[in-house]
């Protein structure tokens, strides 16, 4: 029970830091102003892009699925970033400031602070994702009448890919000052774009050593691997087998990744805890 | 019967290949007012975090509370205010000192009773649903001050308590030392303030780089009391004579230099110079100083920063 009354304390702390730093309102004004540049591009394009009868149906459905996709890519790359700042001044601030000494005198286990935090920021940003994946879906809708297919296993991909950023900005926080954690946790996603590339650069030229190299990039930071693969569930079979879009992989990782990914974050998370236990506070 | 409530053994903290805390080597009572004095860089700060389980010790050892140092349970019994009181200062001073209380274990209508209680105390219950950044420096403080002991502790720990504030804050630290006193707490004080100390303090330990120097008791210091002699004679039988009377004789220049174990052996100290034939040209005594106890453990090159 005490267990569980520290880490709900320490969950609570956060979440009213977040909410006073106005940490959440600014994610969700930035989102619905994202959202609303989306909406503005789509209803410009229906209203006055194509002339109707001049392409196919099937034709216009994948330029609305790619129009999807390409919000969808913004969606993540915002969802990157805040997965990454979120938490990277949590730990490392309170520890350099000071703040953390009054705390973790307490009778608190360290563990419980790292989690507390974690829980939070991972709950801020799946409520992120689903409103701003959710309203971009639901705006696509309304404007065109498009209904995005298997969007929940898409939604989740990309949640367990931002989680896994979270996971690595903790750890970093316990390790690095505020600026060092953030280009840290910044290069390994930036790090896995490009080895998702080189990788799939690989694939289409046959080139056995480029994908080995992409690949073992993926495992070491999985996060673009998970990003390619919610693309490809999402996006109907064929218009998935023919690659005809940017957001079509041409090397799609199998679903053990999704279950190295989870080893991935409870692995960081484990090493945050115990560098934290160790930390001269 | 007098309980230990701190006892640490050859304690040390070394930071790579920085020593901070080279041997650190005290005994607490439960209800005393422990005062821990020395410049800065001595190591007081690190001692207090490593008593407090913030970090984790290279050798030695130690108790708290009965327990080895850093034991979780033990901490809630234990308050601290550090150095630099700085807090989460988005939050209300009702909600941090709630938050802390629940970190504690406190919940609920006594939580909130003590909560005012507290913010009463320390004269803050007018700007308790202000958010702590927008306080004053000696408001933050106070707001620490009550953090520290919202848990009711038997064991206080109380890093610079005043650096913040005016001279009514000061007092008010004063009064809040006392009542923690009276209630039978033990209060771990470090501070630069002689004064303060002297004022508040039962006992105190001087730190020197890291390791504890001298122990001084501040309520019984009869190694404090000094008695000056100015007679017309001084001589090896003259001083040999006074050895009779106190447990440290020395010749400064022309004045003799004792310390004595009680005021009353001063008249015994005149009778015996008279009696001698010895004619006294001056004989007082007088307390030692804290500052002037400081100054003589740390040396002349060492002032309290």
């Amino acid at each position: 029970m005490r267990r569980v009354d520290g880490l709900l304390t320490i969950a609570q702390l956060t979440w009213l830091e977040a909410r006073r730093r106005r940490i959440v309102l600014a994610g969700l004004l930035c989102g619905l102003a994202f959202l609303l540049v989306f909406a503005s591009s789509v209803y410009f394009a229906q209203h006055y892009g194509t002339p109707a009868g001049t392409v196919s149906l099937l034709q216009q459905q994948m330029q609305l699925q790619v129009v999807t996709l390409a919000g969808l890519y913004a969606v993540n790359f915002l969802v990157v970033a805040l997965a990454v700042m979120l938490p990277v001044d949590s730990l490392s601030g309170e520890i350099l400031s000071g703040v953390m000494q009054t705390i973790a005198s307490k009778p608190i286990r360290r563990a419980e602070i790292v989690i507390g935090k974690w829980l939070v920021y991972w709950v801020i940003i799946a409520a992120y994702i689903v409103l701003l994946a959710g309203g971009l879906v639901l705006l696509m809708r309304l404007i065109t009448g498009f209904t995005q297919q298997h969007l929940p296993v898409a939604l989740a991909l990309m949640w367990l890919e931002a989680t896994v950023l979270l996971s690595v900005s903790i750890a970093g926080g316990v390790c690095f000052t505020t600026v060092t954690n953030g280009i840290i946790a910044f290069s390994f996603y930036v790090v896995a774009f490009f080895g998702g590339w080189i990788e799939q650069i690989g694939v289409m030229m046959g080139n056995a050593s480029a994908r080995y190299v992409g690949t073992v990039i993926s495992l070491v930071s999985p996060t673009d691997a998970l990003w390619r693969l919610a693309m490809h569930l999402i996006q109907p079979p064929a218009m998935a087998q023919v690659q005809v879009t940017p957001f079509s992989p041409a090397s799609v990782p199998s679903a053990a990744m999704v279950w190295w990914a989870v080893a991935f974050v409870i692995g960081v998370l484990a090493i945050a805890v115990r560098r934290f236990q160790k930390r001269a506070l | 019967m007098m309980t230990t409530v701190i006892e640490t053994w050859a304690l040390r903290k070394q930071f790579g290949s920085t020593v901070a805390v080279s041997d650190l080597s005290v005994c607490i009572r439960r209800g005393e007012v422990f005062g821990f004095l020395g410049p800065n860089g001595a190591g007081k700060t690190t001692s207090v975090k490593m008593l407090l389980g913030l970090v984790e010790p290279t050798s030695g050892g130690a108790t708290v509370l009965g327990a080895p140092v850093g034991d979780r349970s033990c901490r809630a019994r234990m308050g601290f205010l550090p150095e630099h009181f700085r807090f989460h200062d988005s939050l209300t001073g009702r909600e941090f000192l709630r938050i802390h209380g629940r970190l504690l274990g406190l919940h609920g209508a006594p939580l909130e009773r003590r909560i005012d209680d507290l913010l009463a105390r320390v004269h803050l219950l007018e700007a308790a649903h202000r958010p702590l950044r927008q306080f004053s420096k000696g408001m933050v403080q106070r707001a620490g001050l009550a953090q520290a002991l919202i848990g009711e502790p038997e064991l206080v720990f109380l890093d610079e308590p005043t650096s913040g504030l005016d001279p009514l804050g000061r007092v008010l630290v004063r009064e809040l030392i006392e009542e923690l006193r009276a209630r039978g707490a033990t209060v771990f004080l470090n501070s630069h303030l002689l004064g303060e100390v002297e004022a508040t303090c039962d006992r105190v330990a001087f730190v020197k780089q890291g390791r504890t120097v001298h122990e001084l008791s501040l309520k019984e210091s009869t190694a404090a009391l000094e008695v000056e002699l100015k007679a017309d004679r001084t001589d090896s039988s003259t001083l040999n004579g006074l050895r009779n009377f106190a447990h440290d004789v020395r010749l400064d220049g022309s004045i003799v230099r004792l310390r004595v174990k009680s005021e009353n052996v001063v008249p015994e100290i005149a009778r015996w110079l008279v009696g001698q034939g010895i004619g006294i040209h001056g004989l007082g005594s007088r307390r030692k100083s804290l500052e002037e106890w400081f100054i003589e453990v740390m040396g002349e090159d060492q002032r309290p920063g």
